[in-house]
């Protein structure tokens, strides 16, 4: 975990600050409802959470333009909310049902929108990387100037299809950001325990790709680094690689044991490291705001998360012919 | 406003659970995600965390309580200065809303029955008059992907020594040079990489044709041939399609042993999602390749190098397409219904020519697509010779000649004269030496042998 640098003063305007504290805290708070949802057995099946790390995907969309495309792995609600996706709609689909963005046949970990450039949503592990630099080559053929932010954990970055892309987002200059999530933690096992490199976006330098770290807990860390990636993208000059230290409060999926790691340790990230409570602070001490704005905007996204959860109980389950549709085009 | 807390569901499968230590107790001020309890659970004991800010007014369930269901109340949160003793716990309302949400499974809906008998499109795939022009199969799929290629700018082609080496079996000789690199695209040996990439372009809204040197390769990249192009759309809810093709050689060639000869038509025909080809003539090649391009969905296209180089008639019309889906009767006949495809076919047509000389009168059908595939031709076909013969390369083990004989048994029981016979390649690896491989492989003699056994000759 990278500590929180206070030394330099953010660049930021007031209505930036309050935007990504509204997005970050409607991650949040939309996680919590989708895990109390979760315990009161109305979502089903697998369903990762995403606190903690809200900072990554907020600061990135922060950075990216109108038609840029993203993709991530099934820890993906997050990702969907902050490119704009209908909160209702990615509700429903963790409950299954007719109003969710896949008419509830994807669930959690399965989600798109054609719309806002989400391609996914997929559950399995650096599957979506040589996806995302496939969506990126597309964008090259077409050349159109869009850029793709591919996500992945330090998890999936042992997985081999990662450094197959490598090779090929290299040799054919693809525009491309590949975003390490690194939450530590593969599942139960500790990135010591797993990968032979401190630093992953060291593998990137084997192929020539360009990278650095990040703060994952610093949206306005992220967002600069965002910048910088994409317009290295934009600019012709190929893939970078953004590893994104950040941190997951909760177990790895919902039926995770937490035996891995001590309490301490959350406890310690959540009180000293918080993105949300590092933009709650800018905000409060450069009197960008004060504490009943905030107030304000902890009600408003308390409601929307409130009735994206009303709408998804109360959204029907698919109709049975649903099982037989879009199997093919 | 006083919350109760739930005994939650900490994993897919979990109704109950021990409610094994209180981490907080009553008077307690709690705030979101500070541990309050830890619960057994069948896998594990997990901590279990607030969700909402509150003062813990009322613990309702001792720690040590065993058998705790999903959804009771465990405790009682309130704000500050209330009083817990005024909330009446609303348990079995709370669990009955939760257990009531998802609607009770109804009965699935029946499958349509199949009708009696089935309607089979039996047109032409091309004019009776179209001038011919004897053409290799290797040409014919060249000129597939040029054609497709020169009417649609998003159409390319990816895959190892496509390009300058002028493709490993010469399948895509001077498409380079027509189309240029940024359309015919030499990847490094990397199938599970460039699958995934050309299977990401398709979603960006590219039309990508991907060359697997051989088949077997493609079992390095099957996951994003099957997790990700074929079950996409489903899982998008119909938003996300995936035109592509995936194509190269299948099958056994001559003398490249086990790891090099296998026949995949019945691993993929069981996905739902993908399209399964496997041509025998030029034609056939030709026009299928071409639909295949043009459909919006991933399409496996499962080629032969030992047909390769075999010639055929070809039709020159323009716009050379054949619909998949649509078996072709190669031969009538009355006395037996010998179904194969691919190579299989020319097993099948030999058989069926010197059976002729014993006076059966064999119908020979190529099912030309294996998924979605044309059962009504088959069940047709059957109807009227009673007997049926399946000639494929692949192992007899969940076979493509298996579906097919449980479809006939069920669709067409009382027509059939004879058990069906499913000829396959033998139950081995693939051997090296010439006469273990050979022994290894189906044979003419073989087909005859089956459509005299249930002809009962």
């Amino acid at each position: 975990m990278a500590a929180r640098k206070t030394t330099k003063k953010p660049n930021v305007s007031a209505e930036e600050l309050k935007t990504y504290y509204r997005e970050m805290l409607l991650i949040r708070r939309f996680e919590e409802k989708a895990g109390q949802l979760y315990g009161m057995g109305l979502i089903g099946g697998f369903c990762h959470l995403y606190i903690g790390q809200e900072a990554v995907v907020v600061g990135l969309e922060a950075a990216a333009e109108d038609g840029d495309k993203r993709i991530t792995s099934y820890r993906d609600h997050g990702h969907m909310l902050a490119c704009g996706m209908d909160p209702g709609g990615v509700m429903a689909e963790l409950t299954g049902r007719e109003g969710g963005l896949s008419k509830g046949k994807g669930g959690s970990m399965h989600m798109f929108s054609k719309e806002k450039h989400f391609y996914g949503g997929h559950g399995i592990v650096g599957a979506q990387v040589p996806l995302g630099a496939g969506l990126a080559f597309a964008d090259k053929y077409k050349d159109n100037g869009r850029v793709t932010f591919t996500y992945f954990g330090d998890g999936a970055a042992n997985q081999g299809q990662v450094y197959e892309t490598f090779n090929m987002a290299a040799i054919w200059q693809l525009p491309v950001v590949f975003v390490i999530e690194n939450n530590q933690y593969a599942m139960g096992t500790a990135q010591s325990r797993s990968t032979s490199t401190k630093d992953i976006y060291h593998r990137g330098e084997a192929f020539g790709i360009p990278g650095e770290i990040v703060n994952g807990m610093d949206v306005l860390a992220v967002k600069e680094a965002g910048e910088k990636a994409v317009a290295h993208c934009r600019a012709g000059k190929g893939p970078y690689i953004l590893e994104v230290k950040t941190y997951r409060y909760r177990g790895h999926s919902m039926s995770d044991p937490a035996k891995y790691r001590t309490r301490e340790e959350v406890q310690k990230v959540r009180e000293q490291s918080d993105p949300i409570e590092h933009v709650r602070e800018l905000l409060l001490t450069g009197k960008h705001a004060t504490e009943d704005d905030l107030k304000a905007i902890d009600k408003e996204i308390k409601e929307v998360v409130n009735q994206a959860a009303e709408f998804a109980k109360e959204s029907p389950e698919p109709s049975l012919d649903e099982l037989w549709t879009d199997i093919y085009a | 406003m006083a919350t109760e807390i739930l005994m939650p569901a900490l994993s897919p499968t979990m109704e109950e659970g021990t409610l094994a230590k209180w981490l907080v107790k009553e008077g307690d001020t709690v705030s979101s995600g500070d541990i309050l309890a830890e619960i057994e659970t069948d896998k594990a004991t997990m901590e279990f965390e607030a969700v909402d800010e509150g003062i813990v007014g009322k613990i309702l369930i001792a720690e040590g309580t065993e058998g705790v269901k999903v959804n009771t109340p465990i405790a009682i949160l309130v704000e500050e200065g209330e009083d817990a003793s005024t909330v009446t716990a609303t348990a079995p309302a709370a669990a009955a809303e939760a257990e009531a949400a998802p609607a009770a499974v109804e009965a699935p809906a029946p499958a349509p029955a199949a009708p009696a008998v089935p309607t089979v499109d039996l047109s032409p795939d091309w004019p009776a008059d179209a001038e011919m022009k004897s053409m290799t199969v290797r040409e014919a799929l060249r000129d597939a992907m040029a054609e497709e290629m020169r009417s649609d700018e998003d159409v390319y082609l990816m895959g190892e020594e496509v390009g300058e080496y002028q493709g490993a079996y010469k399948v895509s000789q001077g498409l380079l040079d027509e189309f240029g690199a940024k359309r015919v695209i030499d990847t490094p040996i990397t199938e599970h990489g460039f699958t995934g990439i050309a299977v990401g372009s398709a979603f960006g809204g590219l039309k990508p044709i991907v060359e697997f040197m051989t088949f077997n390769f493609a079992m390095q990249a099957i996951d994003q041939i099957i997790n990700s192009a074929a079950k996409t759309l489903y899982m998008s809810g119909g938003q996300m399609g995936c035109p592509i093709v995936f194509r190269g050689p299948n099958g056994a060639a001559a003398r490249v042993a086990a790891q090099h000869s296998q026949d995949y038509a019945a691993w993929y025909m069981q996905i739902p999602g993908l399209k399964v080809v496997m041509p025998y003539s030029a034609a056939d090649a030709k026009g299928l390749l071409k639909s295949a391009i043009r459909d919006p969905n991933p399409v496996v296209f499962l080629e032969n190098e030992i047909l390769y180089g075999r010639s055929f008639d070809v039709p020159q019309v323009d716009d050379l397409t054949v619909p998949l889906g649509k078996a072709r009767i190669w031969r009538e006949g009355t006395d037996v219904t010998i179904v194969s495809f691919g190579i299989g076919m020319q097993y099948a047509l030999e058989a069926a020519d010197k059976l002729a000389e014993d006076g059966i009168s064999a119908e020979v059908i190529d099912l030309r697509t294996i998924r979605p595939m044309d059962t009504g031709a088959i069940i047709n076909s059957v109807m009227k010779t009673n007997r049926l013969v399946t000639v494929e390369e692949g192992w007899p083990q969940g076979s493509v000649g298996s579906y097919i004989s449980s479809v006939v048994m069920q669709e067409a029981f009382d027509y059939l004269d004879a058990p069906v016979i499913t000829l396959t390649g033998k139950d081995v690896p693939m051997p090296y030496a010439a006469n273990l491989e050979k022994l290894a492989l189906i044979t003419t003699d073989e087909v005859i042998a089956a459509v005299k056994q249930v002809t009962y000759r």
